[in-house]
């Protein structure tokens, strides 16, 4: 273990290290990247110029200043961030004074430790595979360590790391299966609740949802039981808006209240895994028909988290697509959804009470609103012109052009000004299928808002008026809008990007589900379905000693089994045979004893043997070490087979 | 013809008493058709053994002390002008024999011990632009103190790597030293010694040994013995395949003095440490490396196969 590192070897080793640091170059603050990449970079410079790594005083000044730095920067040396700061510089400063194997074999399992920290941030199959890759790279570096003398190359090493990794792959299964879980995610660390992550939010500025269809991001998956809906009924409720200033709507302060249904049809069962959003938002199609566990609901239907969504949930669901509920609404409830701003006295409120005059009821008053959106003019584009200060007025008479968010806007304004309760309800609206897989993706893209009424005798009715400008959108979901040129690339409908981006989404849920998503419940209902019934921690340690011993000795038996100098030579085994049986009598043969030599030792011992045991030997020296012909090989096998010890 | 092998040991066996297994080990080095080394302290009969050997084979005896001053010239000999006819004239030098003692070989300069070692390898000599070859056969017995006493140039490996085997005579036991006491003079025992082998004997028993057979199985060790030092990480250099050859030729020589038509596992085992034990270098600095342990150890690490 004294034995110095060859240049190889460090090499190898300092450029896997720099492979396994480098995802969290991005992470980690700046200087703590730049600390490191310069470490690495000086001990390549060190190692190819053959040069003396520096004097430990140097680097227990530096040793302290990055402390100091860690400290100074994350206000603690523990915790997640922090302490794979220190690890990154520990370990680049440890790379400083590697001269031994033994510094080596330290700096290898540090490094497999510092794999386990990426996992802390990411746990998409990208990184998996990525970590596996550094996991191969680093094993196939200890190989090099461990045969430092043999002459090799490349090749070898990292075929026998491969090996050894497949070699391992049944162990990590059994484990990964068998192993009890707790409760929360696979990498339960505390994260960072405020961080950022996009989608749908309580408030509501033109512009604001029109930002999130440029992003691809997977808001929800969907996987359904039974038949899939007609896409355009697939109204995925988010946030109910309630209060408008002027420019901005805003939800109200929650209110928890069982909400009630008078009509219920058309039930949908299904289940959907939220990706994380920081929000409290659960997301179900209007009109969700139960709460998940430990959620909550609003009077207006809005499911929410008891915490932020800051991992991955997943629930079942039942909603009713046909549906009515809130005819009992109270009149405080209505006053607040006529209420706008104090003082706001914009021509819309003259083109309302027009409407009203013109058309007695409110559904004509509504018809006749969708009437105005369908043959004035009005245009549905992803790029919507600026608006001022009075943004409604500003989009009804000027520029008429405008995202969902400006027509639900402009309609439930148009509503309340004619004296009907209306608000606007944001959410996702449709998502793409995956065949592969067969489950529904919404994505952040699919971000929608339209517009709830209150019409006596029908309660709370839904009306989308982007419906009356853009049927498209509505029907074929956001990718097949005219604007489509506005929209990312990815929404384009290129026949084999699209199948390449299905399949790799249905196996990113799968790992969501089965790998990331195996909880202690889905580890029980796959063991009961094994025929484990409530299997406790004790069964599952028992199982997993008998299947992990197993695999152990499985491997071993055939690992061993190649390695038995396999004897298929008859004369070979013939002796092999002979001397087995002197084994028996405490004879055994020394590995390195030759033939003759063995002959001589066992005359000595036991004289009664030595005429039978010279008789062999020599037959068997001639077969196998002279030119002597096969023909004896018989008799060799006869004297085997008959001699006694 | 191998009762006269035997008769060889008989005979030096009794100029130099107690030491039946170098004897053996040097005269199958010359049936190899190698040179040999012998190592050890001034006074154990490393002279005495060479020059048995040489009468008892009845070859021509030629010997070297190898001093610090010695040149080349000294070894390969001199052309001389002769005022007579006017032309130069060869001298040959000591080396032109059939036997040549090299005593004390690492007393002398590289420069002196590479003039030999050259004539060792090709079997010629080239002075002043003429090359002339050595009666054959030839063989070089080296003698050399252990490398630690004072006033030594070792030999480097390379040059160790062109002696077939080395061995080491050690002290004699009581009894012979007993015998060696009682007895005559050694050097008279010397004179007395006749030769054992005719003219084309030798070149007859070499020939011989060369065609002891060789099955795959016994080549299935030698080349087990070779990757283990090669893969092992006690020795600095793993042996070469000049080694795993000298292994095989000394082998095939020690058979035939076993009156065996084919080598067996023991053959080689028994010329392992005179053929490996100075190719072989330990890795751990500072310590000393005994060849011989090395090789003794070797030899219980590489399971027969």
């Amino acid at each position: 273990m004294r034995e110095r590192l060859e240049l190889r070897d460090t090499v190898w080793l300092t450029v896997s290290l720099a492979l396994v640091a480098a995802p969290h170059a991005e992470r980690l603050a700046t200087w703590v990247s730049l600390l490191a990449a310069l470490l690495i970079t000086w001990r390549l410079y060190l190692a190819r110029t053959r040069r003396e790594l520096p004097h430990r005083a140097l680097l227990i000044v530096i040793v302290a200043a990055a402390s100091a730095g860690v400290y100074l920067q994350y206000a603690t040396l523990f915790g997640r961030d922090a302490g794979v700061a220190l690890l990154v510089v520990m370990l680049t400063l440890k790379l400083l004074e590697m001269r031994t194997v033994r510094d080596a074999m330290l700096l290898i399992f540090l490094a497999y430790f510092l794999v386990i920290t990426n996992f802390l941030y990411s746990q998409t199959i990208p990184t998996a595979l990525y970590m596996l890759a550094c996991v191969w790279f680093i094993t196939a570096g200890m190989i090099g360590i461990h045969y430092s003398r043999a002459p090799r190359s490349v090749g070898p090493q990292l075929r026998t790391s491969a090996v050894l990794l497949v070699q391992a792959t049944p162990l990590m299964l059994v484990l990964f299966v068998l192993f009890p879980r707790v409760q929360g995610p696979l990498w339960g660390m505390p994260t960072d609740s405020q961080r950022a992550s996009s989608g749908l939010s309580d408030t509501m500025a033109p512009g604001s949802v029109s930002q999130l269809t440029l992003s691809d991001a997977v808001a929800f998956r969907v996987v359904f039981k039974g038949r899939v809906p007609e896409l355009n009924r697939l109204y995925w409720r988010g946030p109910v808006l309630w209060d408008y200033d002027g420019r901005t709507w805003r939800a109200p302060r929650t209110r928890y209240a069982r909400p009630s249904y008078n009509t219920e049809f058309y039930p949908v069962d299904y289940t959907v895994t939220v990706e994380p959003h920081g929000k409290m938002w659960l997301f179900a199609l209007d009109l969700p028909g139960r709460l998940p566990p430990r959620a909550l609901a609003t009077s207006d239907f809005q499911l929410l988290s008891p915490e932020p969504v800051t991992a991955r949930v997943r629930y079942d669901m039942t909603s009713f697509l046909d549906y009515s509920y809130g005819l009992d609404e109270s009149d405080q409830v209505l006053k607040r959804n006529l209420a706008l701003p104090a003082g706001y006295k914009p021509r819309t409120l003259e083109l309302a009470q027009r409407l009203r005059r013109q058309h007695g009821t409110d559904e004509a008053v509504m018809q006749a609103a969708f009437a105005m959106f369908r043959s004035e003019g009005f245009s549905y584009t992803l790029a919507p012109p600026r608006l001022g200060d009075n943004s409604v007025d500003d989009f009804l008479f000027n520029t008429r052009s405008g995202f969902c968010e400006h027509y639900s806007s402009a309609f439930v304004v148009l509503m309340r000004a004619a004296g009907i309760p209306a608000r606007v309800v944001t959410g996702y609206l449709g998502g793409e299928t995956n065949p592969i897989g067969d489950y529904v993706i919404v994505r952040q893209a699919d971000a929608h808002a339209w517009g709830e009424v209150w019409l006596r005798g029908r309660g709370w009715v839904r009306v989308d008026p982007t419906a009356a400008v853009s049927p498209a959108r509505v029907e074929q979901g956001i990718g097949a809008t005219a604007a489509a040129s506005a929209l990312p690339l990815f929404m384009h409908d290129n026949l084999v990007l699209r199948r390449m981006r299905l399949t790799w989404d249905s196996m990113a849920n799968s790992w969501n589900q089965w790998v990331l998503g195996y909880t202690p419940e889905r580890q029980r209902a796959l063991l009961s379905r094994a025929g484990l019934e409530d299997a406790t921690w004790r069964t599952l340690a028992g199982l997993l000693l008998a299947t992990t011993g197993l695999i152990v000795l499985v491997l071993a038996f055939v690992t061993l089994r190649r390695l038995r100098v396999r004897v298929h030579d008859p004369v070979s085994r013939a002796y092999a045979a002979f001397c087995a049986k002197l084994a028996r009598r405490g004879l055994a043969r020394d590995p390195a004893e030759g033939p003759l030599a063995y002959a001589l030792r066992i005359a000595r011992v036991r004289p009664d043997l030595e005429a039978a045991v010279r008789e062999f030997v020599a037959l068997y020296v001639a077969l196998r070490y002279g030119d002597a012909s096969g023909e004896n090989v018989g008799r060799l096998k006869k004297l085997a087979r008959e001699f006694e010890a | 013809m191998s009762e006269r092998i035997d008769k060889i040991v008989e005979q030096v066996g009794g100029v130099i008493l107690g030491k039946e297994l170098q004897i053996r080990l040097a005269l199958a080095c010359l049936l190899a058709r190698g040179h040999l080394l012998i190592e050890d302290i001034p006074g154990v009969g490393k002279t005495t053994l060479a020059h048995a050997l040489a009468t008892s084979l009845g070859l021509s005896f030629q010997r070297i002390q190898f001093t610090s001053d010695l040149l080349p010239a000294d070894i390969l000999g001199v052309s001389i002008y002769n005022r007579d006819n006017g032309t130069f004239q060869f001298h040959p030098g000591p080396i032109f024999t059939q036997v040549v003692l090299a005593d004390e070989v690492n007393r002398a300069t590289p420069k002196a011990q590479s003039a030999l070692l050259e004539a060792m390898e090709e079997h010629q000599v080239t002075i002043d632009g003429e090359t002339r070859r050595l009666p054959a056969p030839f063989f070089v017995i080296a003698t050399q103190n252990p490398s630690y006493q004072v006033g030594t140039f070792p030999l480097p490996e390379s040059q160790l790597d062109r002696f077939l085997m080395r061995i080491q005579l050690g002290y004699p036991n009581v009894e012979a030293e007993r015998e060696l006491l009682k007895g005559e003079d050694r050097r008279d025992l010397l004179e007395q010694l006749g030769a054992c082998l005719r003219g084309e004997d030798l070149a007859e028993l070499q020939q011989e040994a060369q065609q002891v057979h060789v099955a795959p199985a016994l080549l299935d060790y030698v080349q087990a013995v070779v990757n283990h030092t090669r893969a092992s990480t006690e020795y600095a250099n793993g042996l070469s395949p000049r080694a795993a050859l000298a292994l095989l030729h000394a082998a095939r020589a020690w058979a035939l003095m076993e009156k065996r038509r084919h080598v067996v596992p023991e053959d080689v085992q028994a010329v392992l440490p005179g053929v490996v034990g100075h190719r072989l270098m330990s890795t751990v600095e500072g310590r000393r490396v005994n060849g011989f342990d090395a090789a003794e150890q070797l030899m219980k690490q590489v399971p027969i196969p």
